[in-house]
Formats: structure tokens, C-alpha cells, sequence
């Protein structure tokens, strides 16, 4: 089963890497106000049914994928 | 009797035989560990340090935190043995939660490399019992992922080393944490490129020539 999770970068954490691309969008002529970046990771996921895919998954953030000080994560499970 | 002091070496690492040197030149006997080994038995303290473990893929330190080596120097901490991670090795420990806080990309987005000049929080700890209350220390900083971010509960008694310039964006200018029972420290400096007055700085020898007296102690009361 196909999972992605997105990881971002917790509010109140500077994101130093978000404030360069949104001055960089500026310079484009774009008008950003706030721009930050995550990352995404998609995994195929051994699962009887899109809960327990889930639940795989977000045992996998706890332990790995985010460091919950800084980071929040958010899982989609393709159906 | 020289204190045994055990540097891990894991794929990627870069400060390893730097430590070693650095230890060996102030009368420790340092000890090469590879990454795969699990049995720090037989030694007084542990470094880990600085490189770019397992290519600080996905965050840095958050694979080298399941090496074999790593969960032995967390039991090996918990037993109440002195561990020290220098930069790398600072990044590892967070990850592996025997230090507070996590190190982000430099606020800069710049890799800094220059001597940074600090100043000593806490001298009651086996990593700083050799300097002086307040001490300016000059030692060389080398990282582009040095931001220290804290947890919102730190205590601040666990802060060892401040930057006066901060290079990084550290919040507070924290560069040096230890953990709350004082046996962990971790510090993005490198105290093991500051050991020879030729190299620019022996500053680095205050911290790591108290972390090999705190060793030899352990190592005497234990015996």
C-alpha cells in the first residue's frame, strides 16, 4: 500500500531554507508572504487494509521519519 | 594509569583519528571502536565524533543513532560513563535522546568553518573541571547543521558552553549541552583540532584533558 508522508518543519521553528526561497519567489516578481520546506518521503507499506498501513506508518514517524521537537509530520494512505 | 577512552568510528565519520590523536597527545590510551561493535566493556569514556555519519541522510545523526555502537554508548552512559559528542557526535546524541534539543541548518544556510570563541557556563562537569569559571575558550568550529534548538523545558543548569559570536543561529547561543546528570556533554566545537598551539589553539585540551582526568578516577574508584 502506498503511503507519503510529509514532514514539516514545527511553527516557531526557523526555517532558514524557507525564508531563501520565499526572497527568492520575491525576486521572481511573486508576492510571498511565508514560505517554509519540508520533505516528502512515499513508502509501499505491507497492510491488510489503509488503517493499519497508517498506523505502520506513523509508528515509523515516531520512531524515525520526524524528529518530533522540530518537525510534524501528516500521513496520506492511497486508497 | 592512563584512562582508556574508546572513539567511535562509524561510516562517514572524519574527526575520529583526530580524536584519538588528540587524546593519545594528552596521555590517554584512545581506542579505535568500530561502528558494528556492542561491548565498550573496558573502557573509561567514550567520544563520538565529528564527520557525516551514513551521509547525515534523512537528518544528521538519525541513522548513526541505530548503530550497534550507539545503543552500547547509550547503556554505557546510562551506567553512568562519561560520553562526549563532538559535533557529528552532538548531533548523534540528540538524535539518540541521551542529549536534550536537536541542530538544525545554520540560520546563514552556510557552511561556517573559523575559530569561535566561547565561554565557559559550567566548570563542575568531568568535561570542564579544567577550566577556570567563566573562561573565554577559542576552539574551531567546522558545520553547516549547528543551529541548536532547544526543548522548550531545558534547564538552563544543563547549558556548558556559549558561543560570544554566535556562527549559527543557536538559540541562546548555546554551544555546548550536557544532560541532567552531568555525564553526557555535547558541543558543535571541536576540542580535538585545538589540542597544539601550532594548529592555532590548545584551547581544546581544557575539555578533553578533564574528561581524561574524570575518566582515570572513574576508572580508579571503580577498580
Amino acid at each position: 500500500m502506498r503511503a507519503t508522508v510529509l514532514v514539516r518543519p514545527k511553527p516557531g521553528i526557523l526555517d532558514p531554507q524557507g525564508e531563501a526561497v520565499g526572497s527568492a519567489l520575491g525576486h521572481l516578481g511573486f508576492d510571498v508572504t511565508d514560505a517554509r520546506v519540508g520533505k516528502v518521503i512515499d513508502l509501499d507499506v505491507e497492510a491488510a487494509d489503509a488503517a493499519e498501513a497508517k498506523a505502520k506508518v506513523e509508528s515509523m514517524c515516531e520512531q524515525l521519519l520526524a524528529n518530533p521537537l522540530i518537525e510534524s509530520y501528516e500521513v496520506e494512505v492511497a486508497q | 594509569m592512563s584512562s582508556r577512552i574508546g572513539v567511535i568510528t562509524y561510516p562517514g565519520s572524519q574527526d575520529d583519528r583526530d580524536a584519538l590523536w588528540a587524546l593519545t597527545a594528552l596521555g590517554a590510551e584512545a581506542v579505535a571502536i568500530w561502528h558494528e561493535e556492542s561491548d565498550l566493556s573496558g573502557l573509561d569514556a567514550v567520544v563520538v565524533p565529528g564527520g557525516f555519519s551514513y551521509g547525515d541522510y534523512l537528518r544528521c545523526g538519525a541513522i548513526a543513532r541505530f548503530s550497534p555502537a550507539t545503543t552500547a554508548a547509550c547503556e554505557f552512559a546510562d551506567a553512568g560513563g562519561y560520553v562526549l559528542g563532538i559535533c557529528n557526535g552532538f548531533q548523534i546524541l540528540c538524535e539518540a535522546g541521551l542529549l536534550p534539543g536537536a541542530l538544525l541548518r545554520n540560520e546563514s544556510l552556510r557552511f561556517v568553518c573559523r575559530d569561535a570563541p566561547l565561554r565557559v557556563e559550567r566548570r563542575d562537569l568531568p568535561f570542564t573541571s579544567r577550566c577556570t569559571p567563566g573562561q573565554r575558550l577559542v576552539i574551531p568550529v567546522k558545520h553547516g547543521d549547528g543551529r541548536y534548538v532547544p526543548p522548550p523545558d531545558l534547564d538552563p543548569a544543563q547549558i556548558v558552553l556559549r558561543y560570544l559570536e554566535n556562527p549559527n543561529g543557536s538559540v541562546d547561543a548555546i554551544a555546548g549541552v550536557c544532560n541532567a546528570a552531568g555525564n553526557v556533554m555535547g558541543l558543535m566545537p571541536h576540542p580535538e583540532h585545538a589540542v597544539d598551539p601550532l594548529l592555532g589553539s590548545d584551547h581544546g585540551a581544557f575539555i578533553l584533558a578533564s574528561l581524561i582526568d574524570a575518566a582515570r578516577d572513574r576508572s580508579l574508584t571503580a577498580a
